[in-house]
């Protein structure tokens, strides 16, 4: 028998995770104990913890080295996973694996979002039989995560490394906000790489968060603290509803700190020349509402969560001030993802368009990029949420297609007096159509004939004919588009539109 | 020393710095044409360019060592 004094002591204990020099350790690195972690995130006494007592006889293994439960952030209950990495580095036996296994079983019937906090080395080999294959073995981590996507947002937030499978808790989830310098993910070592395939290389090479937030595109924020990575952890629950069930809330909204009123002197008339769409977004979205996600990784193309006239949305805009805005592999993949993390929970989405296409050439052929549209596309036609599309300048070939244009079933596609939607731009046309034509003339007349042919593709795909044509869904003045662009949304709140049923489509 | 690199295919359409200048992060070194669009390069250091290694009017692939600053 064991008295309440006795139990509060070994509850105590095993609060108190691993060894003291581990806990000196982590302090040196700027890394927070896990129970600090989950204090920072969670409401004061709102958690509620499972499995504390895992290997509890063990003695050294106090919670088998993660804490589980569910707690509350700004009101709203969710579900933690949280790696203790002074105890075996976080690493996982039997116990701890069960414990992630059974908190996702509790975030997908409770219909709550699941948190991951990730700071861990990855299996103990040691206990593989018990930890690793098996019907509730590792595996199933991930057998869950795939097919609890969708329906309660899973994000994860990376304070220390990610290893070997372990690399695949983040991979699955909705979002990783990352630790710069502690944040890593790697399915070999530096030290494996070297001993199997001869790689020399730094562990920040081989899988650092600003690696895989420039690079590999497996990470959504590079942050500098800890802290960071938890108010980001908080401001993207703010978009999101509990499960797919449900809307995300609508807040009292702000003025944005820029009007709309000099957004025609922002927008160059020359389709060639380079502007800054941010300079746009933060005209038309409510202030201090943009949660931008893989900023510094593919920035030809801007996408984040944001707020419209207090409504949650999710913005998705070609960046012509970064490679013309020019759509790539990675950009394809960016914000087909996005795209899809939107429609899952009914998060609204704007399109700003201002694209000349997909890149051509041997080197992105070879990497894939008409699969890699092709699956940015798909995204884009499934997404049955309301969507509003804006020509702001160009809209060429595909790439009218990648931005929701008339084809894809936006609510509205509305053009700006900038807006210009064709197969492909003026030059490249005549270029493509008329060469033998141009060929034939002596020389000095052909610049004459060029520009005319030119004017005359200009007037061919003028914005009033397509408006005429029906093609565009309407006109908005620049110094208007906030406004509109609210109202829309306003109006297709009742949208109930659905694909025809099927299992499930084939992804490119 | 920082190669400064083409980060997509295209046509060197100018060439705004010379050899010796000296340049800082973020400045424009080149300009590079490619889908009809005008893309800025810029210089990722600070520094004096080394040696230029395009000229206009040249094709270059991602990744092609446009110059050297030191």
């Amino acid at each position: 028998m064991k008295s309440e004094e006795e139990l509060r002591g070994q509850m105590e204990t095993i609060k108190k995770g691993g060894a003291e020099k581990y806990h000196i350790k982590a302090k040196e690195r700027g890394k927070l104990f896990v129970r600090g972690r989950l204090k920072l995130l969670l409401d004061d006494e709102s958690f509620a913890e499972d499995g504390m007592f895992a290997n509890v006889l063990d003695g050294k293994l106090p919670a088998d080295g993660v804490v589980c439960g569910v707690g509350k952030v700004h009101g709203r209950s969710v579900a933690i996973m949280a790696n203790d990495s002074t105890i075996k580095a976080g690493s996982w036996g039997w116990r701890t694996v069960e414990k992630i296994v059974r908190i996702q079983e509790t975030a997908v019937k409770l219909k709550v979002p699941l948190i991951y906090l990730v700071d861990s080395a990855g299996a103990r080999i040691t206990d593989q039989v018990e930890m690793f294959p098996g019907r509730r073995g590792a595996g199933r981590i991930f057998y869950n995560e795939a097919n609890i996507s969708g329906v309660i947002p899973q994000i994860c937030g990376l304070f220390g490394p990610s290893a070997a499978g372990g690399a695949y808790i983040p991979a699955f989830c909705d979002v990783t906000y990352m630790v710069d310098g502690n944040a890593s993910m790697y399915l070999g070592s530096p030290r494996m790489a070297e001993m199997v395939i001869g790689e020399k290389v730094t562990l920040e090479e081989m899988g650092g968060a600003k690696m895989h937030c420039t690079t590999s595109g497996s990470g959504d924020m590079l942050c500098k603290t800890e802290e960071e990575v938890i108010d980001a952890i908080k401001k993207h629950l703010t978009y999101f509803p509990q499960n797919c069930d449900e809307k995300p809330k609508d807040i009292e909204p702000k003025e944005p700190e820029f009007s709309c009123d000099d957004l025609e002197n922002i927008i160059p008339k020359n389709e060639n020349v380079p502007f800054d769409m941010y300079d746009l977004i933060k005209r038309i979205v409510d202030r201090d509402s943009f949660l931008e996600i893989k900023k510094i990784y593919a920035p030809e193309i801007i996408v984040g969560f944001s707020r419209i006239g207090g409504k949650s949305i999710g913005v998705i805009a070609n960046q012509p001030k970064a490679k013309g805005g020019v759509l790539f592999v990675e950009s394809a993949y960016k914000a087909g993802k996005f795209i899809q993390l939107c429609d899952a929970f009914n998060i609204p989405l704007l399109y700003l368009a201002d694209v000349p296409g997909f890149m051509i050439g041997t080197a992105v052929e070879k990497q894939g990029i008409i699969r890699a549209g092709a699956r940015m596309i798909f995204s884009v036609s499934q997404a049955t949420v309301p969507k509003v599309s804006i020509i702001v300048r160009k809209a060429y070939g595909a790439g009218l297609y990648a931005m929701a244009g008339p084809g894809y079933e936006p609510d509205c596609c509305l053009a700006l007096p900038t807006a210009m939607i064709a197969v492909m731009g003026p030059e490249a046309a005549v270029n493509a159509v008329f060469f033998n034509k141009i060929m034939e003339l002596p020389e000095e007349e052909r610049p004459a004939y060029i520009n005319k042919l030119r004017e005359d593709y200009r007037k061919d795909v003028d914005i009033y004919k397509l408006g005429a044509e029906l093609v565009t869904d309407g006109m908005v003045a620049p110094s208007e588009l906030r406004n509109e662009i609210i109202n829309r949304f306003k109006k297709y709140e009742s949208k109930d539109y659905h694909l025809p049923k099927r299992r499930h489509g084939v992804i490119p | 020393m920082a190669e400064i690199q083409a980060n997509m295919a295209g046509t060197i359409a100018e060439v705004l710095v010379s050899e010796n200048d000296s340049v800082q992060p973020g400045q424009d070194v080149i300009i590079l044409e490619s889908m009809k669009m005008h893309i800025p390069i810029q210089s990722s250091h600070d520094g004096k360019v080394k040696e230029i290694k395009v000229k206009s009017g040249d094709f270059v692939n991602t990744g092609h060592v446009l110059l050297v600053v030191e």
